[in-house]
């Protein structure tokens, strides 16, 4: 097959010394970033990319990455070992996972908490592999109307999916695309929404938004709840390993539900957050034991971990063929590639084979290797949460602004992030989501673009979007998916019964 | 501007409902504010399509609506009366890292970003955390230390110095 054969092109590309170090050293990072609270997925990547300007993108890639499966495994050891989600997919895995390190089962729980996550990410990582290169075949025949309809897709599916207030949501994506406007206009060169400042004509940059909204907001919200660490002791013999593996495969439904599931969410923008609720309540409804759920059962944690993990994967699937990103995070490392100069797009599969491929394979190689660091280190990385929060806060915001200062060597950008970080604290309290703005940060410009190319020459008409099958399919999807919550009533009440959505509670932290 | 009952632990400053109402309120000035701007640089259609301000001003109103909406919506809530924002000593404990940090930043704008993360840090650890001056200003030094070392010297990625990297010829 050819997907196999540019695999093992990609294995080779990978394969080096040097790159192999990378993604050690991207693994460790990650799971720092993933323990460390004010620290996550998105922002720990955007902090990092500065580091990564004078490589080549494919290290480039695999270092960034590698962070980001880093954070996803990092994120279980403190929900487990310290009932504090470090992120806020692993929110699930506290309800069983912290239950077991009472009972003095944390290795097992730690152990099946990896397990699941690996399985969950190379399920996802197969779907890539097979199904990317053929999505992007068939994007090659996009338009600019074509890809108008898929951002308005995947807009309107946060709108009409999302578990927060639908105005809240439109809120949030209004305004990203309003911020990713600010600056000079690329087809016209007026400029839009300055005032006269200087500073605003280079517009917002989107990393600059991630690293205040996440980080610096997450700070803040970490001091008000006055984190005390007091957590389980964390030590992984392999007798224990090897025991926890053996009972695994008496929960192979539960492990291809919760990817399958992952795999869904993580290609829509629903993301890692709802997956890993949705994997969990899922498997209680199912198992013949949940009523026992939340009481420390090893399904409750391998549910949630596996659908996070396949989500947070899954979410690279759309970066890659179409440029779209799934999940905060995957938009960052989009912002990554065009920092390093790569259009992404599905001509990425023609053009940059070495990468992509490169990408491809160190999402094998990675996960494996993330797995066998993350059992080996746990206690190393547990005790990082015994240092004091005065200690590792001041480091977190300096870490911070050296990230926001390097995007683009502006002072001006370090005040912008801390007003960033003061909107994400108060939105985050308020209830408007942030992974909406990311994404319309990122991709406003875009979309912006190929709504105008599909409009050059048209006197306001939208029947543009519906002028062949294709373009109008997408559309009348997209619409679907705006107006879901209500077709999704219709459909009940034709039915005539009142039967509940299975979705998952929410997803804010506890 | 607080709602008494829940005094008992932590006395709240502000409910949620207002801390809401204020920010929707804002972003709908805003919108009205950069929904004016765009209409100024011309919001409809020019002979090859849409004009430069087209689409950020259906986004303003767009983001007008349903911030409009939005104070509707917490108008009409009850439970959000009642939900606590954030309490006093809790907004203090907010405080205490904020100032800090917009300190540390006019810091990096006078003496540059290493010498500003040694004060920055080890003074933090110290009035802030309450711990040893010996560990505060060690810890401090190692961290910019190794952060210089690693950005400046390994990665070539520069930040903004002040006169002591100068005085080692930085």
């Amino acid at each position: 097959m050819e997907a196999l054969e540019s695999l093992l092109h990609g294995f080779g590309v990978l394969l080096t010394f040097h790159n192999m170090l990378l993604m050690l050293v991207g693994i460790c990072l990650g799971i720092l970033v993933g323990v460390l609270p004010g620290l996550g997925g998105p922002n720990g990547v955007a902090i990092l990319l500065p580091l990564t300007f004078t490589m080549d993108p494919t290290s480039a890639i695999v270092l960034l990455s590698c962070i980001y499966w880093g954070a996803l495994f990092g994120g279980a050891i403190t929900s487990i070992l310290f009932n504090i989600p470090g992120e806020a997919w692993s929110v699930a895995t506290t309800f069983d996972g912290y239950p077991m390190a009472q009972k003095g089962q944390a290795a097992e729980a730690l152990t099946a908490a990896f397990t699941a996550s690996f399985f969950g990410s190379i399920a996802a990582v197969m779907l890539i592999t097979f199904l990317a290169p053929w999505i992007a075949t068939f994007a090659l025949r996009f338009g600019p109307p074509e890809f108008f309809a898929v951002y308005l897709l995947t807009f309107c599916t946060f709108v009409g999916l999302g578990k927060e207030s639908r105005h809240k949501i439109v809120i949030s994506l209004a305004l990203g695309f309003l911020l990713a406007a600010v600056g000079m206009d690329t087809v016209s060169g007026e400029l839009r929404m300055t005032f006269g400042s200087v500073e605003l004509l280079r517009g917002f940059d989107f990393l600059v938004a991630v690293i205040g909204l996440f980080g610096i907001s997450e700070i803040l919200l970490a001091m008000e709840e006055h984190l005390a660490f007091k957590g389980q002791e964390a030590k992984i013999r392999l007798s224990v390993v090897w025991r926890t593996w053996l009972t695994l495969p008496r929960y192979w439904l539960t492990l291809l539900r919760s990817s399958a599931i992952g795999c869904w969410l993580g290609v829509t923008p629903g993301g890692a957050i709802a997956a890993s609720f949705m994997g969990y309540n899922l498997a209680k409804r199912f198992s013949r034991d949940g009523a026992n759920f939340g009481k420390g059962k090893i399904e409750g944690v391998l549910a949630p971990e596996t659908a996070a993990h396949a989500a947070g994967t899954a979410a690279l699937l759309p970066m890659l063929a179409l440029g779209i990103p799934g999940s905060g995070t995957a938009a960052v490392l989009l912002g990554g590639l065009m920092v390093w100069g790569l259009q992404p797009g599905p001509l990425l599969f023609v053009e940059q084979k070495d990468f992509v491929w490169g990408l491809i394979a160190s999402m094998y190689l990675g996960n494996i290797a993330g797995l066998i660091i993350v059992l080996a280190t746990v206690p190393l990385f547990a005790s990082v949460l015994r240092v004091p929060f005065a200690t590792i806060a001041p480091m977190i915001i300096v870490s911070c602004a050296i990230g926001a200062f390097a995007v683009q060597n502006a002072m001006f950008d370090i005040w912008l992030m801390l007003g960033f970080g003061v909107v994400g604290y108060l939105f985050k309290k308020t209830g408007i989501p942030l992974a909406p703005m990311t994404l319309a940060l990122v991709l406003g410009d875009k979309a912006e673009d190929a709504f105008r190319q599909s409009m050059i020459g048209l006197d306001g008409g939208l029947g543009i979007f519906w002028s062949n099958k294709l373009v109008g399919t997408i559309t009348t999807l997209a619409l679907m998916m705006l107006f879901w919550p209500l077709i999704g009533k219709a459909i009940d009440m034709v039915r005539g019964s009142g039967r509940g959505v299975p979705a998952g509670s929410e997803s804010s932290r506890a | 501007m607080s709602d008494g009952p829940h005094a008992d632990v932590d006395p709240a400053l502000v409910s949620t409902r207002s801390v809401e109402l204020a920010v929707m309120a804002l972003l709908f000035c805003l919108s009205i504010f950069l929904g004016w701007d765009n209409w100024r640089i011309g919001a409809g259609w020019a002979p090859d399509g849409p004009q430069a301000g087209y689409f950020p001003f259906y986004l303003s109103v767009l983001l007008g609506g349903s911030s409009l909406w939005g104070i509707v919506a917490a108008l009409r809530s009850e439970e959000l009366r009642e939900e606590i924002f954030v309490g006093r000593s809790a907004f203090g404990r907010v405080l205490r890292v904020f100032l800090p940090t917009i300190g540390f930043v006019f810091l990096v704008q006078l003496i540059g970003l290493y010498v500003a993360s040694f004060i920055f840090v080890a003074a933090f650890m110290v009035f802030v955390g309450k711990l040893k001056l010996w560990k505060s200003l060690l810890t401090g030094f190692i961290f910019s230390a190794l952060m210089f070392y690693v950005f400046d010297v390994q990665f070539n990625v520069l930040m903004p110095k002040g006169p002591l990297e100068a005085a080692f010829g930085f």
